[in-house]
């Protein structure tokens, strides 16, 4: 069976499925196949985030580190979705930690070379930001859908 | 409409503050999944209650009660052996029997699994005449995740996400609210239908990302909770524009519930 190249494995990941070819191929470029075992970190709070992840199999919890209470989850990332902005917004650090639950499978991306590619090709730019900007929204909906509390008591 | 009285046969404790009881009468109460009943705790009061039980088995009555207010403590109060009145089965029911050849995602949020859990029995019940089966779920904390011990078995045959808002260490499920589920449901758009219980709001964002994933809004089913009195559409505590919850509802299509939840003073 022919081994598929990261612009197939890309064609199939929700999050870039409808790119346009040439610019999934200049995307491709800068990607690579990764796993990581469960408990191990794909990314640090305050360490540089020279990669983002397009999961391709297994699940990341989105961590913090609060005193008293350890590592405390505030979001998982399943197949199908993207682990980490930061690549994209300076200073270019891990916010939170990113730890695999499951074992991952994932493409990793280089954020340095997309970010050259991002400045050279306005198209990849575009594509990219717009993709983002959906996923940042969409994550800013459901942080406040969770604010709401919905599943607490009314007060009586 | 009298109340006929029933017994509890059986009461099991699910969370914290929410009881399941098992509740007999003279007579079997057969029932579709999605009504509910009129419960009286004697001398306390009366509330509106989903069935929760297996519609194949009218002859055990089921309720899932949170205790939130004096009634609902004192029907979760209620021990072995003790006397509920019941009125009842009232409202309308969910689609399983439109559902058939479909596929049916099943969305619920903490307690609004309970009334989903008729439905969810039947579609096992009869998986051949369905299409695939998903249900997502959220709940505040995996403490607050109802029918543990069933999650599993439904498992065998549907597909099951669960998520919650706050985990607790070492829990390996998903963390964030229940919207963030829907991209997972191998379900077909064009040919499904969604089953949506919970608060609300969750039901609003819910039904959003449903209508964007391409389900359309005929197909989209909601349970609606008001301040169900009467139960026989007089006394219009429940109204909601023109529809009387208790008997209209409480499971109505997205498609006639848009136009009312869109005007804020209902």
């Amino acid at each position: 069976m022919k081994k598929k190249t990261i612009g197939d494995l890309l064609r199939e990941h929700p999050f870039f499925a409808d790119l346009e070819p040439q610019v999934l191929d200049v995307v491709a470029c800068c990607g690579q196949n990764v796993h990581f075992a469960s408990g191990e970190l794909l990314g640090r709070e305050g360490q540089e985030a020279s990669f983002f992840y397009a999961l391709r199999k297994g699940r990341v919890a989105i961590e913090t580190f609060v005193p008293s209470r350890g590592a405390v989850t505030i979001e998982t990332v399943d197949a199908g979705g993207v682990v980490g902005w930061s690549w994209l917004v300076p200073p270019h650090l891990w916010v939170f930690d990113a730890r695999a639950v499951l074992p991952v499978r994932a493409i990793a991306f280089d954020g340095q070379c997309l970010r050259s590619r991002c400045e050279t090709d306005a198209a990849v730019g575009h594509a990219l930001l717009r993709r983002f900007a959906g996923l940042l929204a969409e994550r800013l909906r459901a942080t406040r859908l969770r604010l709401l509390d919905v599943y607490g008591h009314a007060p009586r | 409409m009298q109340p006929r009285p029933f017994v509890v046969r059986a009461r099991r404790r699910e969370l914290a503050d929410t009881v399941t009881l098992e509740l007999t009468g003279d007579a079997p109460l057969p029932f579709s999944p999605g009504q509910f009943n009129m419960l009286y705790a004697f001398g306390v009061g009366e509330i509106a209650i989903s069935i929760s039980g297996d519609p194949a088995q009218p002859e055990v009555l089921r309720h899932t009660v949170r205790a939130v207010g004096r009634v609902s403590e004192a029907l979760c109060g209620l021990r072995r052996g003790e006397g509920v009145g019941v009125r009842g089965p009232y409202g309308t029911p969910w689609p399983v029997a439109e559902a058939e050849g479909l596929d049916v995602l099943v969305v619920a949020g903490g307690l609004g699994l309970a009334p989903l859990r008729p439905a969810i029995l039947h579609l096992i019940r009869h998986r051949q005449r369905y299409g695939h089966l998903v249900m997502c779920y959220g709940a505040r904390t995996p403490a607050d995740v109802l029918y543990q011990r069933e999650l599993a078995r439904w498992q065998r045959a549907m597909q099951v996400e669960v998520t919650v808002d706050s985990p607790v260490s070492g829990w390996q499920g998903s963390v964030g609210v229940v919207t963030a589920l829907l991209p997972r449901a191998a379900v077909d758009p064009a040919r499904a239908v969604a089953m949506v219980c919970g608060p609300e709001i969750m039901m609003r964002f819910v039904t959003r990302d449903l209508l964007r994933m391409g389900l359309p809004p005929e197909r989209i089913y909601l349970s609606m909770e008001r301040n169900m009195k009467c139960a026989i559409g007089l006394c219009g505590h429940c109204q909601l524009g023109p529809a009387f919850l208790c008997k209209d509802g409480p499971v109505l299509p997205w498609s006639r519930l848009a136009p009312l939840l869109s005007v804020r003073e209902l």
